[in-house]
């Protein structure tokens, strides 16, 4: 496709149902009530000049360039705020209008620079076009006061700021506080002195509160603000329509390229999860896919104390197939194992999957779902009858109560929070959503811009069961639930048994305050108004999962919404916020070593048979390992070989002890990833992956939308990643002849029965499908139970609050709970290999000013942070974010290793680990621990390639 | 922590879980059978009942039986 931008309407569209009919320059065009007259034009192809409206933005009516003449009305309005009205009769070009907008742009153009051949926006500028369209020939002023010659802000590392090219038109400010939710940006002074400002006027964009979200970017319409990579490479000639790789919100791009360069990454407006948004991340950071450590050759060994030898695909094949028929061979089938990356696109995870079922011969596959929203899949499908989201993301628009539990949106999945905080603040009139948080920390979405929740409950970590017990316990006792929808939607029995349960004393806000720490009556009060407020949705992230009862905190939040019939509608639900971009699509794939596609256990005989006659092999009915325990089975010396498709356990999988001890018990560890990552540091074998924007396949997001990822350039290691494991499967001697993706698809949607009307010409042609897609349901399903739950009546589970066994102490007087920030991504291996380092180059401990003066700690001082488990040092914030007796971290560097402090405690029901709960004690350090200098020791060794040079 | 032991603190955990199930033994044979590899099932049935909690005995015994035809 020649390169075009996606068309701008000017103005957003109107949600009405009702029609209204009007003639623009002749023609009659009908348009939706409450459309502007600039919109109805541009649908009807028409095109009015601007220069202050677009699209993503509310209409201002600055710029006085897109006035039009109306029959029966004086004056020349502007067609971007005067709404359509029927039988209007409109006219958009005349000589009257000709002559006022050619009066305009020579005003604009007066002072601006007339650089244009060397403007990076050459060709892809709106002031050029206007003024060519006009019909703009001469300037007549000989002006004295300028704006120009400013100095260029280039501090962000993605984008530049030219004031000089300014015009003034606001879209950008207009873009942060409507669109992203920042409010950064502002206008410093009047007239001449006019300038966009981020924050004060002392502060430049990176010293600012500025995001980098790039809403401001894309919506300027000079280049005043505009990308680095443009200045540097030029304007894009081709675009393609692809999904992001990082969070599970899933935003749409449109991929801008030059050849097979990336030139920039620009939301697509029709992206229906991200609705033309997009993050930091996203948007800026896809450097790591060219960096200079990819590794780009396979590369074997045959111990880890050996350097690396870079080999050809076959030999690496052949190899790893050999060593794999030895090992099963020397200690049996169930010896080998793999584990499927909710990175990578449900085509590659379910090759995966099925490598290790019907070539292994055993189940013991796993996820890192594992780690993270395994909970969710045991107690939504326990509660519910399956393992999803019950909404779309558009749902929250009309929500009116929103609850987060254990969730940083504006961190975690920002494009979502975006969207969230719009409703939070209200809209046209509209009065905001209501915001109750559940979260130790006081996160950015407590209290920010326009925003402030109505209830903050900082909950002591680990409480989480019991401060949901006690919301509970309020809107039984006091008569606030929604009984007919109960009594139609629900089992009675099992509703009145929860009911006795929770009505309990020992259950009252007040009786638990001691354990939750949170006051009893903000809780009635966040409780009454959950149950009272009108649509209640809850939001919930791995502040819920990853504890020891995680898997019960989602299934009594599916009890409270149960409760309050807060589901099976639009503004309501349970929403888990997967953490990474595929896995709610590496959950669905069969990756669980108990459960096919589908989440049909491995001993429902019906469904092995529709896989054993579809791949022509015998299934193992007994579940098989899950990463712990594939690492229990590795240390007792029966568990011998793993294939690992993009996850780097050692770092991200808890207790690195014990995960290091693991894999260093097994004979052949195959490690398929960009990088060389921290457990590649134990492979014997490296096989190099692609990026996402080097293959073809499909990511499904947290609100269960499967979308097309679309391969944009060459993979740089000559194959996409399920070609890899697909030549690994015929090495092995299985007869597998996947010429495209589409056809892996073609075989999940023939044995998964909710994924039966998914194609990839179906999601050509649909842009996006929300599973199930059947033939009831052939557009796919925005809303579940909608007239009943999937598993017939709604459960409701008592869940009775068991107090972690990891327990704070003498010697571990504190509780660190982990998280993630806005900039970095995960384990970090791909947004430390960008300019997001500019953000968050380092792992900080925050600890709160009580705890820090105890112990003579200030801000910037490097702490030891210390567990049963282990002990790290990083540098301590202090801040009164956390409550006193909690300390925070993330886990994005591998130099922190903040898992070698985490525990090998976890759910009861999935052994999703408790990341959640450490107790840790924290004293003034003066350097690495033993641990962080073996280990570096330890990499720098591992890293060694034959020549003897470092790979990273 | 050895295996054992970590398999003896799996099935107490789950056991205190399910103490609230109408049928917690049931329950929690159930939850073993359904999510536990073999290997673990026979670590667990070779260890006999030291250290597990009454239900999470009698849970385990239910299994163990079951396996051996009883």
């Amino acid at each position: 496709m020649t390169y075009q931008p996606q068309k701008d309407f000017g103005t957003p569209e109107s949600r009405s149902n009702e029609a209204v009919s009007l003639t623009i320059d002749g023609r009659n065009v009908t348009v939706p009530a409450g459309t502007s007259v600039m919109r109805a034009a541009a649908e009807q192809g028409t095109s009015i000049p601007k220069l202050c409206a677009t699209d993503s933005v509310k209409s201002y009516g600055s710029c006085r360039l897109c006035l039009v003449e109306i029959d029966g009305r004086k004056g020349t309005p502007a067609s971007c705020t005067t709404p359509v009205e029927p039988g209007m009769v409109v006219h958009t070009q005349t000589p009257h209008l000709a002559k006022l907008r050619k009066g305009v742009m020579e005003l604009y153009i007066s002072d601006h620079p007339l650089d244009c051949l060397t403007c990076a926006a050459n060709g892809d500028c709106e002031l050029q076009d206007q003024a060519g369209a006009v019909g703009l020939r001469d300037v007549r002023y000989d002006v004295q006061a300028t704006h120009l010659g400013q100095e260029k802000d280039h501090s962000n590392p993605y984008f530049d700021f030219d004031p000089s090219k300014c015009i003034a038109c606001s879209r950008c400010i207009r873009a942060c506080d409507e669109v992203q939710g920042t409010l950064a940006l502002t206008m410093e002074g009047r007239g001449w002195d006019s300038k966009i400002s981020a924050g004060f006027a002392s502060d430049n964009f990176m010293g600012s509160e500025c995001v980098s979200c790039g809403a401001c970017v894309q919506a300027c319409p000079t280049a005043t603000l505009v990308e680095k990579k443009v200045v540097e490479v030029g304007t894009p000639e081709r675009s393609v329509v692809t999904t992001c790789a990082y969070c599970g919100v899933g935003c749409t791009f449109r991929a801008e390229m030059r050849g097979e360069q990336l030139v920039r990454m620009v939301p697509y407006k029709d992206g229906k999860a991200n609705r033309g948004h997009s993050c930091v991340k996203g948007r800026f950071a896809w450097g790591y896919a060219q960096h200079q450590e990819r590794i780009l050759k396979p590369m074997i060994r045959a111990s880890i104390s050996d350097p690396w030898r870079e080999v050809e695909w076959d030999e690496a094949f052949a190899y790893t197939a050999s060593e794999l028929k030895r090992i099963s061979k020397k200690y049996g089938r169930n010896a080998l194992g793999g584990i499927t990356s909710s990175r990578c696109t449900n085509e590659e995870t379910f090759l995966v999957q099925k490598l290790v079922r019907a070539g292994f011969g055993n189940n013991n596959v796993d996820t890192c779902a594992r780690v993270c929203h395994s909970p969710t899949g045991y107690g939504l499908k326990t509660t519910f009858g399956t393992s999803a989201g019950t909404q779309d993301f558009d749902s929250v628009e009309d929500s009116d109560v929103i609850l987060i539990i254990g969730a940083n949106p504006t961190d975690g999945h920002p494009v979502f929070a975006s969207r969230m905080k719009r409703r939070l603040r209200g809209q046209d009139g509209r009065p905001g959503a209501k915001l109750i948080v559940i979260d130790p920390r006081r996160t950015d979405i407590v209290r920010s811009p326009h925003i402030e929740a109505q209830h903050h409950l900082p909950l002591r970590p680990g409480t989480n069961v019991a401060v949901l017990s006690a919301m509970a316990h309020v809107i039984v006792t006091e008569g606030l639930t929604d009984e007919a929808f109960i009594r139609e939607r629900c089992d009675w029995d099992e509703y009145s048994h929860w009911a006795e349960f929770v009505s309990q004393t020992r259950n009252s806000p007040e009786n638990l305050q001691p354990v939750t720490l949170v006051d009893a009556e903000e809780l009635r009060a966040a409780a009454r108004l959950y149950a009272t407020g009108g649509n209640g949705a809850i939001y919930y992230g791995l502040g819920v999962t990853e504890h020891s009862q995680g898997s019960s905190t989602v299934m009594a939040i599916a009890n409270l919404a149960m409760a309050t019939g807060n589901i099976g509608r639009r503004g309501v639900g349970v929403n888990p916020l997967r953490g990474q971009n595929n896995v709610q699509g590496a959950c669905d794939m069969g990756s669980f070593p108990h459960e096919l596609a589908g989440y049909r256990h491995i001993s429902d005989g019906d469904a092995r048979r529709l896989f054993e006659d579809d791949w022509g092999v015998t299934l193992d009915p007994e579940p098989g390992l899950r990463i712990p325990s594939m690492l229990d089975a590795a240390v007792d010396g029966v568990f011998k070989a793993l294939y690992c498709q993009g996850e780097d356990i050692l770092q991200s999988d808890p207790n690195t002890a014990h995960v290091s001890a693991g894999l260093a018990a097994m004979e052949c560890v195959i490690v398929h990833d960009l990088f060389l990552n921290e457990t590649a540091n134990y492979a014997h074998i490296f096989l190099p992956g692609s990026t996402f924007l080097e293959k073809n396949g499909t990511f499904t997001n947290a609100e269960r939308r499967i979308q097309p990822v679309r391969k944009v350039m060459t993979p740089l290691n000559g194959l996409e990643d399920w070609e890899v494991t697909q030549r690994l499967a015929q090495a092995m001697g299985l007869d597998w002849n996947y010429s495209h993706p589409s056809e892996i698809m073609d075989e999940i949607a023939r044995l998964t029965p909710t994924f039966a009307g998914v194609s990839f010409a179906r999601l050509d042609e649909a842009g996006s499908l929300q599973w199930p897609v059947t033939a009831d349901a052939p557009e796919g399903s925005p809303i579940m139970h909608v007239d009943g739950f999937v598993r017939g009546k709604g459960k409701f589970v008592v869940t009775d609050y068991v107090p972690t066994d990891e327990k704070t102490g003498p010697r571990f007087p504190l509780l660190l709970t982990t998280g993630r920030i806005l900039s970095q991504y995960n384990v970090g291996a791909q947004t430390r290999r960008t300019e997001n380092v500019a953000w968050h180059p380092e792992d900080l401990l925050e600890i709160h000013p009580v705890d820090a003066e105890d112990r003579g700690l200030k801000s910037g001082d490097w702490v030891k942070l210390a567990s049963r488990a282990g002990e790290t040092t990083l540098r301590a914030t202090v801040t009164d974010r956390v409550a006193p007796g909690v300390v925070y971290t993330t886990f994005h560097h591998a130099v922190t290793q903040a898992n070698v402090v985490t525990t090998d405690f976890s759910d009861w029901a999935t052994n999703c680990p408790e990341y959640k709960v450490t107790a840790v004690q924290i004293s003034a350090s003066n350097g690495p621990t033993e641990w962080q200098e073996e280990y570096e020791a330890l990499s720098t060794r591992s890293r060694r390639v034959e020549a003897g040079i470092p790979a990273e | 922590m050895n295996t054992v032991e970590r398999l003896i603190l799996m099935a107490n955990q789950i056991a205190t879980n399910l103490a609230t199930d109408n049928a917690p033994v049931a329950a929690v044979a159930d939850h073993i059978q359904q999510f536990w590899d073999p290997r673990m099932k026979r670590l667990i049935f070779a260890h006999g009942t030291d250290g597990l909690s009454p239900v999470a005995a009698a849970a385990i015994g239910r299994l163990a039986d079951a396996q051996n035809g009883a």
